[in-house]
Formats: C-alpha cells, sequence, structure tokens
C-alpha cells in the first residue's frame, strides 16, 4: 500500500496547470480552479491503475481532502 | 450465461455511409463555450471531427445509403435477402419499426422477416450474435444487418458533459454461411442496475413528452443545461464500469473459446472516447499497432462505432483470414465481447450523403 505522501503525488500529477506544491493532504480538491469531472476521470484511472480499485463518482465527490480519498481508497482494498 | 459459439457463418461485405457534414470540434460551438474549455474537452475526449446529418435526415438514410453501396458492390441479389436487421436507439418513427420501412425502400422481397433491435453502444455484437443464430436455420440465406445512429439528435449542445463527443453514422452489413468461417465466440452481458449511467429520462411511455420535460434547465454545479429529453450520462460512473467489467469479460471470453489474445490480427473497440480507449489498451496490455481507431475523426457513434472502424480502418487490411476481438460496451449497461473470423471481407468505400 502506498503512502498518503505517494497517492498526494500521484493526485498532483493529475493535473496540468496547478502547481504540485498546491497541493497537500488537507486541500480541499474540489476548490482547486482546475478541477474538472474530466481531471476526476484521470484520478479514478489513476487510483486503478496503482490500487487496483475502482472508485465510483460518488466516492470522488463525497470525498472533501485528498486524504479522504485516500482513506477511501484504503477502505476498498 | 450468454457465451455462445457459432459455426461457419460471416460478415462477408460491409459498407458505411456518413454525413457530409464535417463538424470541427476545437471551433464547435464556441458561441456556448470558452475556446480554452472547448479545447480542454476536446483534447481529454479526444473527438477532433464528427458528422452531423441535417435534421431531415435520419439514421435509417444513412443505413439506406450503405446497403445500397453494398449491394451495388458485391451485385447481391436483393432476392436473396431474407433477414433484415435495423440497430438503432435513434429510429425514424415510434412506430412502425424501421426496419420494416427499410425492406421496402430497399426493394427487398416480401417474404424478408425485418425487425428492430433498440441497443446502443454494445449493440453491433448483441446483433451480430442474433443474426449468426438466426443464420444456422438453412431457412434463411443472406441476412441484412443495419445499424445507424444520429445521437447529434439526442444530445444538448449546452452540456459540455456530452457536447463535444458523439457522432452520426450507418453501416450495412452482409452475413451469410460459408464453411470458410470455422468458429466465432460471443459474451454477452448486461446490467439494468446502473440503467441511469446513461439515459434519456422523457419523451417514452414512462415519463411521455409534455412542456414540463421540453424545459431545459441548469442541472449542475458547472452551469450544464439540458431537458428530461436529452440524453445525459454520468462520465465518472461510466468509466468505473468499463475498467471494470470490460476486461474481466475479454478475459473470459478467451478462457471459454480458448483463444489467445495476443494472437488476434485487430481489436476492435467501441470508440467511446480516446481517453477510455487508451485506457482499455493500456490496462489489456494489447499491441496498439492492432488497434484501429476512428474516436478522432467520427466520435463516439454509439453501436455503428465498432463497424465503423472496421470499414474506415480495416478497409485494405482484410485480405485473407483475418481473426478480430471485437469489444463495445455503454448504454443499458450492457457489454459485449466477440471473436470473429473474417475472410477476404469485401469493404467498400464510405459513401457521404
Amino acid at each position: 500500500m502506498k503512502s498518503l505522501d505517494e497517492f498526494v503525488e500521484l493526485f498532483a500529477e493529475q493535473f496540468d496547470e496547478t502547481d504540485a506544491s498546491e497541493i497537500t493532504a488537507t486541500t480541499v480538491f474540489h476548490d482547486l480552479e482546475e478541477w474538472s469531472s474530466l481531471i476526476g476521470l484521470s484520478v479514478i484511472a489513476m487510483v486503478d491503475e496503482e490500487f487496483d480499485v475502482a472508485l465510483k463518482g460518488d466516492d470522488v465527490k463525497n470525498s472533501v481532502t485528498v486524504e479522504d480519498l485516500y482513506n477511501n481508497v484504503k477502505s476498498k482494498l | 450465461m450468454a457465451i455462445l459459439k457459432y459455426n461457419n457463418v460471416g460478415i462477408t461485405a460491409i459498407a458505411a455511409g456518413v454525413p457530409k457534414t464535417v463538424i470541427d470540434n476545437y471551433h464547435y460551438d464556441l458561441d456556448i463555450w470558452p475556446e480554452e474549455e472547448v479545447k480542454k474537452v476536446v483534447d481529454k475526449v479526444g473527438v477532433i471531427e464528427r458528422r452531423f446529418v441535417d435534421e431531415k435526415t435520419c439514421a435509417s438514410d444513412l443505413c439506406y445509403a450503405a446497403a445500397e453501396k453494398l449491394i451495388a458492390d458485391n451485385n447481391i441479389n436483393k432476392e436473396e435477402i431474407d433477414l433484415l436487421l435495423f440497430l438503432s436507439q435513434t429510429p425514424d418513427y415510434r412506430m412502425p419499426a424501421t426496419s420494416i420501412l427499410l425492406q421496402n425502400r430497399l426493394g427487398l422481397s416480401m417474404s424478408t422477416m425485418a425487425f428492430d433491435i433498440s441497443l446502443g453502444c454494445s449493440g453491433f455484437i448483441s446483433a451480430l450474435s442474433i443474426v449468426y443464430a438466426m443464420m444456422q436455420n438453412n431457412g434463411f440465406h443472406k441476412a441484412l444487418l443495419l445499424d445507424g445512429e444520429t445521437r447529434s439528435k439526442v444530445y444538448s449542445r449546452k452540456d459540455r458533459r456530452e457536447a463535444f463527443i458523439f457522432g452520426d453514422a450507418g453501416v450495412a452489413a452482409l452475413i451469410e454461411r460459408d464453411e470458410k468461417f470455422g468458429e466465432s465466440h460471443f459474451s454477452l452481458n448486461s446490467d439494468g442496475s446502473r440503467g441511469k449511467l446513461i439515459m434519456i429520462p422523457a419523451g417514452g411511455y414512462r415519463n411521455m413528452s409534455s412542456v414540463e420535460t421540453l424545459l431545459e434547465k441548469v442541472v449542475d454545479e458547472y452551469g450544464n443545461i439540458r431537458s428530461d429529453e436529452h440524453g445525459h450520462m454520468n462520465g465518472a460512473d461510466v468509466f468505473n464500469f468499463v475498467i471494470i467489467e470490460v476486461p474481466k469479460d475479454i478475459k473470459r471470453l478467451m478462457v471459454a473459446s480458448g483463444e489467445d489474445i495476443q494472437k488476434m490480427d485487430y481489436y476492435v473497440f467501441h470508440q467511446a472516447n480516446a481517453f477510455i480507449n487508451n485506457y482499455i489498451a493500456k490496462k489489456m496490455k494489447l499491441d496498439k499497432e492492432r488497434i484501429p481507431w476512428t474516436i478522432h475523426k467520427y466520435g463516439n457513434t454509439s453501436s455503428v462505432s465498432v463497424p465503423l472502424t472496421i470499414v474506415s480502418e480495416l478497409k485494405d487490411k482484410m485480405q485473407g483470414n483475418k481473426k478480430l476481438m471485437l469489444s463495445a460496451f455503454g448504454v443499458g449497461m450492457a457489454w459485449a465481447t466477440a471473436i470473429v473470423p473474417f475472410v477476404d471481407c469485401k469493404i467498400s468505400e464510405i459513401v457521404e450523403i
């Protein structure tokens, strides 16, 4: 299982314009200007690839911080 | 379990018809959307161009053009066609069935069995399986499978989740019995619990058309606008469905058929969007050289995308014996995999109408 820090790094890689330094475990990612449902798809793909977990739309929607999402992934392992 | 095997039946010829109007997606509807936003969406979905019919043209017209081309190019005696299927979710009328009207337009014999099949993206494989099954009966001589969609008429231009993906096209495939084909294999699946993921909620008989259903309204925090008579799609959950079910079904059919996935000549996937298609190809570790693509040229044409990709991309590559894996998935949700042999399949030039 990858650590929270590694997850945050992978999560940040899904953004093109947002600098990785702007994204931490406590970031409320829905509030990021670049966040969109398209980035959401990339996050679902990344989680499937790296964790072999298939997230649903609601898993992404209902997570507030990046850490929430990490915990959600962890609970599905 | 719908894992099926057929013998000695196959597609002997295939043709496609597309509208002549090309939509340049990077410049589509810039009066509604900011250019930067359009670029982001188009880059992600990978639909650079697609084709739209005009208001008067239907899926059946695209299929009709493809069928006439197919019949002319292959000197088919219309009297020998006695099975006609029309696969579409954009038929001419709610009744009668479009296939019956096409029997007359195409000048086929009245002793033709004709019926419609209402399935979306996964539909070509299901329809092919139905025709292959029926062709096991010697009473049928030649079957014509028509598959057409005008998805340009289904989605709202003001809903960015769907506005940049779909296009229109029609195909006609001739299916015959011949010992040269050998075995073909199909796996067909349905999950109605996910029925809402892709849906046009109104205009059927559950929610009949009314002034209310035609009202356009803002549907989410992004300001997307549509009515209940427009199609909508839950992209994230569709993607979740695809990454779970599609690879599993492909593996299952390979095991059931005893075929080796690495030995297919081509892998033809439903052209959903470039993001989904790239992801599956990567996940399945398939040779990209053997995966033909048309998402950039024609967009997502629903059930037509698999046969259209064969016509558009494999036209000069189908001499001799070829084994194709077909994989399609979508509205329903429904998904299907097939392993079908093609032997000297005659592919016509695409007709523009």
